[in-house]
């Protein structure tokens, strides 16, 4: 089997010219292929695709708050129009078309087979259509873009009446395109999601019991339920926008016996368990990451999986608090403030439970451990901060500030591009068969998160400060245009910036260490789990002789070794013959 | 607790004291950042939202408030947790002759370090919580009886104002109606029915700690009561289209002498026609 090749190289090909030359043909290799690894890729190369739009909207909305009315570089004049058309598509692409594929999509089709010991996912045909459908949505969501009226502008979480008529929102068919492209994608993550299930629940090696999973699995397992149980009445809520925008129905109108408030509900009931579907995997990483860059057993494996089962379930009765002052009635406001505060405290015995992982270990400051490392200390300003939001009385100031905007960017940053990055870095290896370049990741790692910390930590002030969100120019608010908040405006947009133009290291280190970077072992770091255990890459088919578990995936620096690992597939002391390492 | 503990094959008795001395020291360095937080907000430090964007409503002290003993107890976590991170990213930091130790399943002063901390932070979870909720209630689910009230209406992009004259009743001839110019008596209860007629605003104006959405076919009665006298920003703070940026509005909060003048005058232009409906 070619498995050398990668998806980049051949996603491109696919929509280019015919290679007969192949032993496999392009179509059946690329957009055919029900190899788990390859459909991983795809999902991988989409989302980062899709990162650089987001990004690049980033960029351009924030260049005009800090100077605004001037022409921004490699852009343009900002209109209004335009602006809010960007601050509705990159809150869209980077929570489903950045976090979803690369997270649970890209990370949950390669490591689940691998990590249970299957050859493949259950359903490998299903997989396959869960990428074309997602592909579709992608290209549905660009092309919204470029329509009559241009792309959706109602921010991401589409609020009727606003979104619900073509009068109000002025993008007849931007508003529709950007329903359709989110319901299809949640369809595509549906089959992705089913796969991921079941192939965890059946399809695991021999021996492996619950508690052998590695943690990564149970983390995208455990979101892809939340997922299943919340993108339901979303999908709904959808379907009777579509209606509204173009049939004449008048499910959101208030004019006509419907209620705008009906979607922030449906929306929310999905939204908020959507933060834990994307945080979750993250966290699965940093399950993997942590243990083998620390030589030490990962710390209460029970307690991590109990309390993100009870964050999952928690996060299932919080949702009213996007809306407290949306004008619900104000005594629900006291049910949701009080079961958004608890669930600090799962998170919390998370955040204990990795903390504690570190204590006695010895700890090699790789790459993929910095990534991991900093996920904790950026997300727990988002943890800690979020209790702000969550107590009604002080949400009533907060409520679409920038204060919010900070919280969440420093739960959605660790969560979709930390995590992402601790995950890229640590497996390229094994996706690629070649290291990527130390140096460069650590420039990359550095120059990302301190113009993190630049872009986010003034806007809390200025959130506090009174700036509200969605506002293209605040040169309309003689109270907002004071120096201070026009400092703290340029600081943060200018570290967006320096943050932009520091991914090239990482494109160039991505794309060159996949043909000339160093050569990887089946297992460079030392790492227990079974996608260890196969050649880098793994062929299709993944296993040379299907492996048998023995143990839990954590066993680091046991006393009874000499070597401080412990794959789970290495039969006890005594009982048949090691297996070789990279055995084919 | 831990002196119960069996030590271990690789450790040996060393690590107990370590362990003592890592949350001793996270201790300590909590202790006093939470007791200097406390000490900065109970001493004088009351303002130190209001230093940052004035509070000129009765109820913004009380946010201030809710706000600043999260900051005090959420604080004290950040800290403690950075604290331990970064400690025992030192302390196990990879060096020669440094061996990470196995810490097996059945280990209960282990648990100790997550069991404490859990209840403390239920402990901060409850505070956080009674406070919040007490302050929602006065703010948004009780009113003082009003001195005056105002009919507040959104619309893409501007805001009608609808003032009850000398009357002080709403829907009468003297009604006075602006447009994206609000005018109420300082240290008065001001009572609004806050409408909107297209889609979704939200009447906020920050140095009142005060937002309310205005939703579509519905009145949502609320209320504040000024401090200070000056004119400050209304924003529209809830996504209502390309317009979105261009809603401001003032408030202007008057003197007992400046309301009478400003309602006289009205009434001797009498601009709009009073009493008949906008809507």
């Amino acid at each position: 089997m070619a498995s050398h090749s990668i998806a980049a190289h051949g996603h491109s090909d696919s929509h280019g010219h015919h290679d007969a030359h192949h032993e496999e043909h392009w179509f059946l290799k690329y957009c055919w292929s029900t190899d788990h690894k390859m459909i991983a890729k795809q999902y991988l190369i989409t989302g980062l695709f899709m990162a650089l739009i987001g990004g690049f909207f980033a960029y351009v909305f924030r260049w005009q708050l800090a100077f605004p009315n001037q022409p921004v570089p490699f852009f343009g004049v900002v209109t209004p129009a335009s602006y809010n058309m960007m601050i509705t598509q990159h809150g869209t692409i980077m929570i489903f078309f950045v976090a979803m594929p690369v997270l649970l999509a890209a990370f949950g089709n390669y490591l689940i087979p691998l990590m249970v010991g299957a050859d493949d996912m259950v359903f490998p045909r299903l997989n396959r259509a869960s990428y074309q459908v997602f592909l579709i949505s992608s290209i549905i969501l660009i092309w919204s873009f470029f329509v009559p009226g241009g792309g959706f502008g109602g921010a991401w979480t589409a609020y009727p009446p606003l979104s619900a008529g073509s009068q109000f929102n002025l993008t007849p068919s931007g508003s529709t395109l950007w329903v359709v492209a989110v319901a299809v994608e949640f369809v595509a993550f549906l089959m992705g999601g089913i796969n991921f299930i079941v192939t965890a629940m059946n399809a695991r090696a021999p021996g492996m019991k619950f508690e052998d999973v590695p943690m990564a699995v149970w983390m995208i397992v455990i979101a892809s339920v939340m997922f299943m149980m919340s993108v339901g009445p979303l999908i709904a809520g959808s379907v009777m926008l579509i209606m509204d925008q173009n049939f004449g129905t008048h499910f959101f109108d208030p004019r006509t016996g419907g209620d705008p408030v009906l979607w922030q509900h449906l929306f929310w009931f999905f939204g908020h368990p959507e933060v834990y579907v994307v945080l979750l995997p993250a966290l699965g990483f940093l399950a993997e990451i942590l243990p083998v860059f620390s030589r030490k057993k990962l710390f209460g494996y029970r307690t991590l999986l109990y309390s993100s089962i009870g964050t999952a379930c928690l996060s299932f009765f919080v949702w009213a608090h996007h809306q407290f002052i949306s004008g619900i009635d104000p005594r629900m406001a006291n049910v949701f403030a009080a079961t958004t505060v608890l669930i600090s405290i799962p998170i919390a015995e998370i955040m204990f439970v990795f903390i504690a992982t570190l204590y006695r270990s010895s700890i090699q400051f790789t790459v993929p451990m910095l990534w991991a490392l900093s996920f904790v200390a950026e997300f727990l300003v988002g943890g800690v901060t979020g209790i702000f939001l969550g107590a009604s009385g002080a949400d009533i100031h907060f409520h679409d500030t920038y204060f919010v905007l900070a919280h969440f960017h420093y739960t959605f940053f660790p969560i979709a591009i930390i995590g992402s990055f601790a995950g890229l870095t640590y497996w390229f290896p094994k996706m690629f068969g070649r290291h990527l370049n130390e140096g460069l990741g650590k420039l990359h790692f550095w120059i990302t998160i301190i113009s993190f910390n630049f872009i986010w930590m003034p806007l809390f002030f200025t959130g506090i400060m009174g700036d509200h969100r969605r506002i293209y120019s605040f040169t309309n608010f003689p109270d907002l245009m004071t120096p201070d908040r026009i400092l703290l405006r340029e600081i943060s947009s200018v570290a967006t910036a320096i943050m932009g133009v520091a991914q090239i290291l990482f494109f160039a280190n991505f794309f060159w260490s996949m043909y000339k970077g160093r050569k990887a072992e089946d297992n460079p770091y030392g790492a227990n789990t079974l996608e260890w255990r196969c050649p880098s890459p793994p062929p299709h088919g993944n296993f040379a002789v299907m492996p048998t578990v023995y143990r839990g995936p954590y066993e680091y620096s046991h006393p009874d070794r000499e070597s401080d690992f412990w794959p789970q597939d290495e039969p006890p002391a005594g009982q048949g013959s090691v297996q070789p390492e990279g055995a084919h | 607790m831990a002196e119960q503990h069996p030590s271990h094959e690789s450790g040996g008795s060393g690590w107990q004291p370590l362990a003592r001395s890592v949350y001793s020291l996270t201790i300590l360095g909590v202790v006093t950042v939470i007791t200097a937080i406390l000490l900065y907000i109970f001493a004088g430090g009351e303002d130190l939202i209001a230093r940052l964007i004035p509070a000129n409503s009765s109820f913004a002290g009380d946010i201030d408030f809710v706000i600043l003993i999260i900051a005090g107890l959420v604080g004290f976590w950040f800290f403690a947790s950075i604290f331990a991170f970064f400690a025992l990213l030192y302390q196990s930091r990879r060096r020669p002759g440094h061996k990470p130790e196995y810490l097996g399943k059945h280990d209960h002063q282990l648990h100790t370090w997550i069991s404490w901390p859990h209840w403390l932070v239920i402990a901060c979870d409850l505070i956080i919580i009674v406070v919040a909720v007490k302050v929602w209630h006065q703010v948004k689910q009780v009113a003082p009886p009003a001195d005056t009230v105002v009919r507040v209406t959104a619309q893409q992009w501007g805001w009608t104002f609808r003032h009850p004259g000398t009357d002080n009743k709403l829907d009468t001839a003297d009604d006075i109606v602006t447009i994206d110019r609000l005018h109420v008596p300082v240290d008065k209860v001001v009572h609004f029915e806050l409408q909107s007629k297209d889609v979704m605003h939200d009447f906020s104006v920050p140095v009142f700690r005060l937002k309310q959405d205005a939703v579509p076919g519905r009145t949502i009665n609320g209320w504040f009561k000024p401090t200070k006298a000056g004119a400050f920003d209304i924003q529209c703070a809830e996504m209502c289209g390309i317009g979105h940026g261009l809603m401001p509005a003032r408030i202007f909060v008057e003197t007992p002498e400046q309301h009478a003048a400003f309602i006289e005058d009205s009434a001797r232009n009498a601009s709009v026609p009073g009493g008949q409906s906008i809507y």
